[in-house]
């Protein structure tokens, strides 16, 4: 079943674009798979986003929070989940995929025929890693890229760096301790995939060779804040190249993200290199707590809004099979 | 006779006590001696269990599959357990290879409020026919009723039995005999208690688990394990034959392993230290003692004041990254110590 929104949204295949209130700018036109906390915080992001429309929000279940909070946000919703899309494949030029590591694999197979672009929220591993103030503009060149996982979106970027400082980085560790209230029950089935995902995250950028990923759900009420650690082992760690490069970089993650901060600078510890921070959420849908999902959610926003701005050429671009809209 | 099961994770919980660092000799030492001592489980692994040798927690001297391997061979009628939680451990990296070590035992352990975590590590560990218990850990922060929902998820998941613990040893005996008593009388598999003795009253919680129905109890030799150490396995098999409760330990035998791992094991033996007493009332993971000693004394600040700092904070395990934060704020004059 689709529900239209009160106020109906012309939609067609000659439709290119949303106008938004100014009547004046072509946006992004987004459809949200998943309904769940990662997939109706999104969608506020998304309502709030000079370049993106959500034309379509689809879950299994209109019964849901996340149902009832998108009508009344006015969005078109269905519980037809992936099949809304399939049903009428120019809803939408982009897909979040907010449901499940399993199910996105499912999902790209069908929307990879239909020439999406697709922003994978679940630790499937199946498109390319995107940490957007390391790699943007080359995710730009993929049609699926995998927003990783929160603690990977927290800590990747600085393990980034203790990689660029250090020739040989032995081994990196990063710990999330996150609410337990907000981590819903997609996050809660696939522990061992987000715990895979970040550490083949770490592995890669930060160009380790052994990493080591560990989640910890806090069930202290009230809920406490997302916090994050990476801890490193190098021979001569460099605290003097590496201090400004953090600081530079927690600065270009808080340009989307508002709620980083640095809360342990980098140290020497016992043999271990030690980088703390925490991440507050805007309050979107969850409270501010849910830092988790702001951040993972603010990386997928920065990235769809990186493809509206550069008008999605991987759409046009042949060797990807072109899309229905070309 | 109501009979008792005890499992003993002396080589496992008294990992944190020596920072991890127990050796392949320590490990054979301590397991052929319970095995002589017919203690039912052994358990055997990294103070946090499979896949948590981490820096956040300690780096073990001995990967899991060495420690593992080192006590199969000496266990024979006694059982080989682990602790595994869904957050360090996963399916693929540690679970497995623990399966094909040969252990009989798995506890899958979760922060109390956190049972679905552990579904498919549990219905996974049920698959390849393992003896699987649901462990709900730190469950002082947790309400009877929500204990008992968490409980029963577990048993759906098809654990055998749940396991409550003390993990901050913050329980006095009448929090325990109303937990277990709700957990007994919402569940029909086995329920059990894990004591730390941080205020003193890991035999008298232990007992009191016993008396409100619980059918598992754990202990370790002396007590060996993180802060103030456990209820004592020794002390508990002698107390348990005396109320006519059976074990089926042999008395001589846990008291003879006992003295063994104080010689073989140990260090220190564990005591109440000032510090652990004020642990316990802040309610803090036992696991964060010798974190909270070193830091505090590498940033000048008093370890009473950064753990009731980290009880206010509510920490649960593998959070130890906060006592750094903690100790550097405390010792930039930004909090106050002192209260709960």
């Amino acid at each position: 079943m689709t529900v239209m929104p009160r106020k109906p949204k012309h939609l067609g295949p000659e439709y290119q674009g949303c106008v938004d209130s100014m009547g004046t700018h072509d946006k992004l036109r987004v459809a949200i798979l998943g309904s769940g906390n990662i997939g109706t915080d999104l969608l506020v992001k998304t309502l709030r986003s000079p370049f993106l429309a959500c034309t379509l929000f689809a879950g299994r279940n209109l019964a849901s929070p996340g149902m009832a909070k998108a009508s009344s946000l006015g969005v078109r919703v269905s519980d037809l989940g992936i099949t809304a899309i399939i049903r009428e494949p120019e809803c939408c030029d982009l897909v979040f995929d907010a449901t499940s590591a399993a199910d996105h694999i499912h999902h790209w197979a069908v929307l990879e025929k239909l020439g999406k672009t697709v922003v994978d929220m679940t630790p499937s591993q199946v498109g390319e890693m995107c940490i957007p103030a390391l790699n943007l503009e080359d995710c730009l060149n993929y049609r699926n890229v995998n927003m990783v996982t929160c603690g990977g979106q927290a800590s990747v970027p600085l393990a980034y760096f203790i990689g660029q400082v250090h020739p040989e980085v032995e081994y990196i560790e990063v710990v999330s301790s996150i609410a337990s209230r907000s981590a819903g029950p997609a996050t809660r089935i696939n522990i061992d995939e987000y715990i895979e995902t970040t550490e083949k995250a770490l592995r890669v950028f930060a160009k380790a060779e052994r990493a080591k990923s560990i989640l910890i759900l806090n069930p202290a009420q009230p809920c406490i804040d997302m916090q994050t650690t990476v801890f490193a082992k190098v021979k001569h760690l460099d605290l003097e190249r590496l201090r400004p490069l953090v600081e530079k970089m927690v600065r270009r993650i808080q340009a989307y993200v508002p709620g980083y901060q640095l809360a342990v600078a980098p140290i020497l510890e016992n043999g271990r290199a030690v980088i703390t921070v925490k991440v507050q959420g805007r309050g979107d849908y969850l409270p501010r707590y849910a830092g988790n999902l702001d951040i993972i959610n603010c990386a997928a926003i920065a990235m769809a809004e990186a493809y509206a701005r550069a008008r999605i050429p991987v759409l046009k671009d042949p060797q990807y099979g072109g899309s229905p809209h070309d | 006779m109501t009979s008792v099961l005890i499992s003993d994770p002396t080589l496992r919980d008294g990992n944190h006590a020596v920072q991890h660092q127990l050796d392949a000799r320590q490990i054979a030492l301590y397991a052929a001696a319970a095995e002589a001592a017919r203690i039912p489980i052994v358990e055997v692994g990294h103070g946090n269990g499979l896949g948590a040798s981490s820096l956040q927690v300690g780096e073990s001297l001995l990967g899991d599959r060495e420690m593992l391997e080192t006590a199969r061979k000496r266990l024979v009628n006694s059982k080989l357990g682990v602790h595994a939680m869904p957050g360090f451990a996963t399916i693929n990296r540690d679970l497995k290879q623990a399966v094909a070590v040969g252990v009989d035992v798995f506890r899958v352990g979760v922060h109390c409020t956190e049972a679905d975590i552990a579904q498919r590590h549990i219905g996974y560990l049920r698959d390849k026919g393992r003896e699987v218990y649901g462990v709900l850990m730190m469950s002082h922060m947790a309400s009877k009723e929500v204990l008992a929902e968490e409980a029963l998820k577990m048993e759906s998941y098809g654990a055998e039995g749940v396991v409550l613990m003390d993990s901050a040893g913050a329980y006095l005996p009448c929090d325990v005999t109303e937990k277990i008593r709700e957990l007994v009388k919402s569940l029909s598999i086995a329920v059990g208690f894990h004591a730390h003795n941080n205020l003193g009253m890991a035999v008298a919680n232990s007992l009191a688990a016993v008396q409100a129905g619980a059918t598992i109890v754990d202990g370790t030799a002396r007590g060996f394990g993180a802060g103030s150490g456990n209820a004592p396995v020794e002390v508990i098999v002698a107390v348990l034959e005396k109320m006519a409760f059976s074990t089926g330990v042999d008395l001589y035998g846990v008291l003879d392993a006992s003295d063994i791992a104080e010689k073989g094991l140990m260090r220190v033996i564990p005591s109440i230290t000032s510090v652990s007493v004020v642990s316990g009332l802040a309610g803090v993971f036992s696991g964060f003692a010798k974190h909270v000693e070193r830091i505090s004394g590498e940033y000048g600040v008093d370890a009473r004041d950064v753990f009731f700092e980290l009880g206010r904070r509510n920490v649960v395990a593998g959070q130890e990254d906060l006592i750094i934060e903690v100790a550097i704020e405390l010792a930039a004059g930004k909090r106050g110590g002192g209260c709960i």
